[in-house]
């Protein structure tokens, strides 16, 4: 039985918390990273996170890109939409194609 | 052009043979594995990308109502009625398999299997504001998790889509155009080695029949009786 974690700076995570998600409000890097780790190892299969943390830690985020739990999933936070979720899903193509098919002509949305 | 040294023989082709029949099957099944990666990847990637779009203006939506909601209660209140939630969430995971790859699948399931069961709080002491800012949350959480299957199910076929396609590279590539030189060489090799041994018997034969009849002798005897003449 596998839960659900969501991260990042409490004001943009707290309306996760009526739905029956586990909050875990971060806002330094160093404990979000150790956090984050301590997470992965333990049954949560999905882990949202705020962009603007995401940013933070990205090395500590692609460490788990391979392995098939947990999911690592970036929301924007309430500071706005910065555009790195769908980066992210760009990046996977561009891996995969060797170049960007899908997401031709809206290269940097803001 | 072979980089490394290869021993001309019989057995070695046979080898070598063998060794490209099965890069040139091998080569065949990795491209057809990677095209059919590649189809699934698209359609994946595509729902994907529609879902991080309906995920991130819900999620926009939602915290517009919270601030809303913030903005006519106080902070303590607020946190008094959240953060005692009634609902929880959990996943069972299965794996499915996607040309080798295994992909999670997520199935939720809720503590109270009433969906409208979300609020954590009476409703004396709270702004409705929060209600419709719960419930605008709750309403995208199933896409949130079909969002977190298919993002992570993308992330683990492109790294498998890349280590196919280096595979098919480095055959088509490497592998066997080296295979085909060294058999090229070697076929070479053994017919060289074939007409050089022919030549010899060849000479040993003339050697031999001289000393037996002594042909150059007798040569030697007639060249003067023609010259007289």
């Amino acid at each position: 039985m596998y839960r659900i974690a969501v991260m990042g700076d409490m004001d943009s995570i707290y309306g996760f918390a009526a739905l029956g998600l586990d909050l875990f409000p971060m806002e330094d890097p160093a404990d979000a990273g150790k956090k984050l780790r301590e997470l992965a190892e333990n049954d949560y299969a999905v882990i949202y996170l705020t962009e603007g943390l995401a940013e933070k830690i990205e090395a500590e985020i692609d460490r788990y890109k391979e392995s098939d739990l947990p999911a690592i999933i970036l929301i924007p936070g309430v500071s706005g939409n910065t555009g790195r979720g769908i980066m992210a899903v760009k990046k996977s193509v561009e891996r995969a194609v060797g170049t960007d098919i899908i997401f031709n002509n809206q290269a940097t949305r803001r | 052009m072979s980089a490394k040294h290869v021993n001309p023989t019989r057995m070695e082709l046979t080898r070598l043979k063998g060794k490209l029949a099965m890069a040139v099957r091998g080569h065949k099944l990795l491209k057809d594995k990677r095209d059919e990666l590649m189809r699934q990847f698209l359609d994946l990637v595509r729902e994907n990308k529609e879902l991080r779009e309906k995920v991130e203006a819900g999620i926009a939506a939602a915290n517009q109502n919270f601030v809303l909601a913030r903005s006519v209660m106080s902070d303590e209140t607020l946190k008094v009625a959240l953060m005692t939630p009634k609902q929880e969430v959990y996943l069972e995971t299965e794996t499915k398999n996607i040309m080798s790859v295994e992909v999670p699948v997520f199935h939720y399931k809720t503590r109270s299997s009433d969906a409208n069961d979300i609020y954590s709080y009476g409703l004396a002491f709270t702004s409705g504001d929060l209600d419709d800012a719960v419930k605008s949350l709750a309403d995208i959480l199933p896409d949130m998790l079909r969002l977190a299957e298919c993002e992570k199910s993308c992330q683990l076929m492109a790294a498998e889509i890349e280590k196919t396609r280096r595979r098919v590279n480095a055959l088509e590539h490497v592998v066997i155009p080296e295979t085909r030189q060294n058999i090229r060489y070697i076929t070479m090799k053994l017919d060289e080695n074939e007409r050089s041994s022919q030549t010899r018997l060849m000479k040993v034969k003339d050697m031999m029949l001289e000393s037996a009849h002594h042909y150059k002798e007798r040569e030697e005897e007639i060249v003067p009786v023609v010259e007289e003449i």
